[in-house]
């Protein structure tokens, strides 16, 4: 059984901040880590390979320090990590990764099963997972946030949908995008780290992936573009400050007032 | 541009239309009206061929319907394929969908299949003088809007629900309805069963009691659960209550739950964490109830109540039920 993660280096959304000259963030802002719920996703792998023994492969596209997830995901027990880098897959929209990610995934060779986080917290698309889905020609269980039962050829999962909860069982090859609920990641042992601190990370250009059409990789190949970044209009707000006794009887009063109350 | 006319894909959410698509045809209408083209709506499930009326009723010139049995769950690759066909047969300039979980499961999966660039999460579109559409989204927990242009043929998004009005409803309106016929996909993924149904959606509430750390024990949501009623809202509840197990992740207020934009936000116990902040900063009304004077909540309140929810929600309640 053979697993494909997908994990992708975001800087820390918490602190990162954003260059308005260049409509990009600011790398050197803030540190840079492996994307949360990419950690569901190899926590998955982490224990489909404890039951069932599988191969794990991790996969990354981005800059040379990315390496970092790759070990991230070594250290939790992959057994290859592959970072795609070139200057032509840079500025890629979703479009154009998901064809890069696609063609590094038909040089690795058969799957069974990818598994990705449901979105990233920087470009917040969630469209990379469902569009490798498409382009691999695999079905998708999108929003998994259990994984009640996994076999050699197939899983029991429960996915999210608009309308509720779905339990629902997939054959593979699958992709299965992950939500939060999915598991809790474990921390790596020191031991583990250090094994993946001395682990060979694969490094793959374009040249690698064999037969791309460069016109689809990166800027070239990405059909959308971000023209200028603005603030958000901020709301216009009372700022009335109610305090002392009759706070309450106050606020009442001003939603009464204001038509907010129902009846 | 040569404009060939707006596509809406209708989701269907527990044996409706989800709201978003009157919304999705709101705009699409505008759109149209303004560039001399035509909107269609792509309405997939078992059972559905009466609901085309409808979206006629609210703007559609050409409802596409496939009705079929094996169409009754929603499956990401089946409906992708009948879309697929239905978009290289009409050509559409824009396809919309709405940035639901099913929205967001199968526009990647259609704007690969045809190449279009996809900008999802919208929460503005503004045509611009060239013909192009411009879309906005929020971007860096909602911080920044990001306005984003597409170069293939096709534009697609996906727009988050309540950002755009919905159309009028207008019963006197003629469109096409089209019967088309089904292609069908066996994907590999069977349904084995439903999970709970989901609780009514704080997306769509017009009031929302949103519970923060304040609170001291999930008994408490009681509390809050007494003052929503009494208000005629629904329970919200920031990440970390969610996190602890005390409520389910439907009520997650924020960027990471669910973005709510209703008349009146009260928050009890939140301190406004970007996170937080993003996902309510669109509300009507805004009320913030905390002991503490100085958190951030209290910067965008239109009403800042500093005390003890303990103290002062039961006072509300007290004072609504006289109402
Ligand atoms: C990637 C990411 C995504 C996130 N997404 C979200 C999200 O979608 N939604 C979200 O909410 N958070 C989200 N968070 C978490 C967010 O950063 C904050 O941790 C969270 O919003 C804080 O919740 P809180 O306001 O309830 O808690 P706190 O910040 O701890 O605030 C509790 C407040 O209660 C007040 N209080 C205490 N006792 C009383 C009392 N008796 N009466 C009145 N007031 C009282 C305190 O003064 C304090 O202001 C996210 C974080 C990350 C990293």
């Amino acid at each position: 059984m053979h697993i494909i993660v997908l994990a992708k280096q975001v800087p820390d959304i918490e602190k990162v901040k954003f260059l308005r000259e260049t409509n990009r963030v600011d790398r050197k802002s803030a540190d840079s880590e492996i994307n949360p719920f990419d950690l569901n996703a190899l926590e998955a792998a982490q224990q489909m390979k404890e039951q069932l023994g599988a191969t794990v492969t991790v996969i990354s596209m981005g800059p040379q320090s990315a390496e970092a997830v790759l070990r991230e995901g070594i250290a939790r027990d992959a057994d290859r990590g592959i970072l795609l880098y070139d200057d032509s897959f840079a500025g890629a929209d979703t479009l154009a990764t998901s064809y890069t990610l696609a063609a590094a995934i038909r040089k690795v060779g058969d799957f069974d099963l990818i598994l990705c986080g449901e979105t990233t917290v920087d470009g917040d698309t969630g469209q990379v997972g469902p569009g490798l889905a498409e382009r691999l020609g695999v079905s998708l269980l999108p929003f998994v946030s259990e994984l009640t039962k996994v076999s050699t050829d197939k899983v029991t999962a429960v996915t999210e949908t608009s309308a509720g909860s779905l339990s629902v069982e997939a054959s593979f090859p699958l992709l299965i995008t992950g939500t939060k609920e999915l598991n809790t990641p474990r921390l790596p042992t020191l031991k583990e780290k250090l094994r993946a601190r001395k682990a060979e990370v694969e490094k793959w250009t374009a040249a690698d992936l064999g037969d791309v059409d460069p016109v689809k990789l990166g800027i070239a190949g990405s059909a959308t573009w971000v023209e200028s970044i603005a603030l958000p209009p901020e709301k216009k707000r009372k700022g009335e400050v109610l305090q002392g006794e009759d706070a309450a009887s106050q606020l009442v009063a001003a939603l009464d007032k204001a038509g907010l109350l129902k009846g | 541009m040569e404009n060939k006319g707006i596509l809406i894909y209708v989701e269907r959410e527990g044996g409706r239309v989800h709201p978003i698509c009157y919304e999705l045809l709101g705009k699409g209408r505008d759109l149209a009206d303004k560039t001399d083209s035509k909107v269609s709506c792509a309405v997939l499930g078992s059972g559905i061929t009466e609901t085309a009326q409808e979206l006629v009723a609210y703007g559609a010139d050409t409802v596409y319907v496939y009705d079929d049995e094996s169409l009754a769950t929603f499956d990401s690759l089946a409906h992708k394929q009948n879309l697929v066909s239905l978009i290289s047969e009409v050509q559409p300039a824009i396809v919309m969908f709405g940035s639901t979980l099913t929205g967001k499961a199968l526009a990647p999966r259609v704007a690969t299949a045809v190449e279009a660039g996809l900008t999802s999460n919208c929460t503005a579109l503004e045509l611009q003088e060239d013909g192009s559409l411009l879309q906005v989204r929020p971007a860096f927990t909602g911080n920044f809007l990001a306005h984003v242009k597409t170069s293939s043929d096709i534009t697609m998004v996906t727009v988050r629900y309540r950002a755009l009005e919905a159309g009028q409803k207008d019963e006197g309106r003629k469109g096409e309805i089209v019967k088309k016929g089904v292609e069908k996909v066996d994907s590999g993924v069977k349904v084995l069963g439903k999970g709970e149904a989901k609780p009514a959606s704080i997306a769509g509430a017009d009031i929302v009691v949103c519970a923060g750390r304040g609170l001291r024990n999930a008994d408490d949501f009681e509390l809050v659960q007494q003052l929503a009623d009494a208000l005629g809202g629904v329970v919200g509840a920031t990440r970390p209550l969610v996190d602890d197990g005390w409520i389910s992740k439907d009520h997650q207020v924020g960027f990471s739950g669910t973005i709510v934009k209703p008349k009146l936000y009260v928050g009890v116990g939140v301190s406004g964490s970007p996170q937080h902040l993003a996902g309510i900063r669109d509300s009507g009304t805004i009320v913030a109830i905390n002991s503490d004077p100085s958190v951030a909540l209290f910067r965008i309140a239109d009403y800042a109540v500093v005390g003890d929810l303990y103290q002062v929600i039961p006072q509300m309640i007290e004072l609504l039920k006289k109402k």
